[in-house]
């Protein structure tokens, strides 16, 4: 009789999952996604940074061939694995926009503030995410590699990871509220379990990327912006420390998957 | 060699010409525009559009075969290959049944270029995306279906 | 001004690879914009492929090309250094004419 019982709970588990099963199997964008990874529409901006990169800019008249990105001036190859980190020069942990603003207004003389008080694909933060495309093509296969060792490092782990769970806005809603189970979907969007580091590495490893339901470049920044946005919380001012933590907390996460720069996303 | 195939790449050929003495405001855009299949693109129905082509009524044929994904998460970007087997393939067009036009695009392959071709389109639900190849001067075809879960023509 | 477009040829086995992305919005003219008016089409028409000063490749598009469009295609010969070149209109007369070579 117990036998028979448990046999038949098996049964019905199994009817019960089935269904699900199915319509995972029927959202299975894989193919989908493999065939736009030839051909990313995100290399036209990896182009144009590229061509950014070398040409001669700003107050100074610079171009930004010197430019350090944490592996020496002008080394742009495997750079964005190894981002965010701390920079000595500028006493602060930064992340691959940060550091470009950062380089942009030490040889190029542009004023960090056009960019902070910019508008995402407007102006030079538009400039900014062809670079940001040029430099994480780069880094394209490379393993995330981001040395949590510094002091300030694990300051910005920590305050990535409070961030993280913090819940706010009109909602009450923090990252993790979306991003710590496996399997969760907005729509037929499948969400990265950050908590993970699979998962960290999926979402950190992806972005910066294409999106075609828009025709978009978007940077991380730009990502994290929309997040929030999400969220329905207070717009967080871009490069500002909560938006580096949290990309210190993913990459930290996410550290010795392969990354696949730049991304395409639906 | 058959004279259509040769019109039609004459055709091609002029077509940089135009575009150039457009560009440098010699003509005006629609004269350079004079070779594009306007009444072909502007189909409302899948006859109309291969009336258009010259299709006709293409037979389905097997030696065709369109890489496209079963279910596409975003409709703003399919992307679809054509492969046609058929010897002398010389064209081949992509159309979107259920599109409000149907002809996303068209190929001519002169001598010595594959019949193998690869592009991305919109579709605005899930549709047949028919493949139209002509070969050795007649018209064949095979079709698909495309799921899509967001259209991909909104705005 | 048209933004370049990114060509790649690669030369194998006597066959020739050619993968190409343009930068071009490919509006409809069904789209509106956020005050309700049409957004006029705009797209590419017309494009064509040449290898040195062949041509390999002519093709139609209409509207319901993606945005920022790509293309693949093969073609018989080529060898490393040959040129390829690929030419774009669209129904505003816009055009653009981009080459690389052979690798």
């Amino acid at each position: 009789m117990r036998k028979q019982l448990i046999a038949a709970a098996i049964g019905a588990g199994v009817a019960l999952a089935s269904p699900a099963v199915f319509a995972q199997q029927d959202l299975n964008f894989d193919e989908y996604r493999a065939m736009l990874e030839d051909g990313n529409p995100a290399e036209l901006y990896e182009m144009e940074g590229e061509e950014l990169w070398k040409t001669a800019r700003g107050p100074k008249n610079a171009t930004l061939e010197q430019c350090d990105l944490g592996l020496g001036p002008g080394v742009v190859q495997g750079a964005a694995a190894q981002l965010p980190r701390y920079f000595a020069d500028a006493d602060k942990v930064q992340d691959l926009e940060t550091r470009l603003m950062y380089c942009m207004e030490k040889q190029q003389g542009i004023d960090p503030a056009e960019i902070v008080n910019g508008k995402f694909l407007q102006g030079e933060r538009r400039q900014m995410a062809a670079l940001v495309a040029y430099v994480v093509g780069q880094s394209k296969g490379e393993k995330i590699a981001v040395d949590l060792s510094h002091p300030k490092m694990k300051e910005m782990y920590a305050l990535g990871e409070q961030a993280f769970y913090y819940r706010t806005g009109a909602m009450d809603f923090a990252c993790s509220s979306c991003h710590s189970q496996d399997g969760k979907r907005i729509r037929a969007t499948q969400l990265p379990n950050i908590t993970k580091p699979e998962g960290a590495a999926a979402g950190w490893g992806s972005w910066p990327a294409y999106r075609v339901s828009n025709s978009q470049f978007w940077t991380m920044q730009h990502r994290l912006w929309d997040c929030f946005r999400q969220q329905r919380t207070a717009e967080p001012i871009f490069a500002s420390d909560v938006t580096i933590a949290l990309s210190v907390f993913m990459a930290g996460k996410g550290n010795g998957a392969e990354a696949q720069w730049p991304g395409v996303k639906r | 060699m058959n004279n259509q195939r040769r019109d039609t790449l004459k055709a091609g050929g002029s077509l940089g010409m135009l575009g150039l003495l457009a560009a440098v405001g010699l003509i005006k855009p629609e004269m350079a525009q004079a070779a594009w299949n306007k009444d072909a693109f502007d189909a409302k129905d899948m006859d109309a559009a291969l009336a258009a082509v010259g299709a006709g009524k293409p037979a389905e044929s097997a030696e065709i075969s369109i890489t496209a994904p079963d279910i596409a998460e975003n409709g703003a970007v399919v992307p679809v290959g054509v492969v046609s087997k058929l010897p002398k393939t010389e064209y081949i067009a992509i159309m979107i049944e259920k599109n409000p036009a149907m002809l996303a695009a068209s190929f001519t392959l002169p001598e010595g270029t594959a019949a193998d071709v690869q592009t991305r389109v919109k579709m605005g639900q899930t549709s047949n995306v028919f493949a139209v190849v002509k070969a050795d001067g007649k018209f064949y075809m095979t079709k698909k279906e495309v799921k899509v879960t967001l259209g991909g023509c909104g705005g | 001004m048209a933004s370049p477009m990114r060509i790649r040829a690669a030369a194998k086995e006597g066959v020739t690879e050619v993968r190409v992305l343009m930068s071009h919005v490919m509006e409809t003219g069904q789209r509106k914009d956020s005050s309700g008016a049409l957004i006029p089409a705009h797209f590419i028409t017309e494009l064509t492929a040449k290898h040195n000063d062949k041509v390999v490749l002519s093709a139609e598009f209409g509207p319901s090309v993606s945005t920022n469009p790509y293309l693949a295609f093969k073609f018989n010969g080529g060898a490393k250094g040959d040129k390829v070149a690929v030419t774009w209109v669209d129904n505003k007369g816009e055009t653009r004419t981009d080459e690389v070579q052979v690798s």
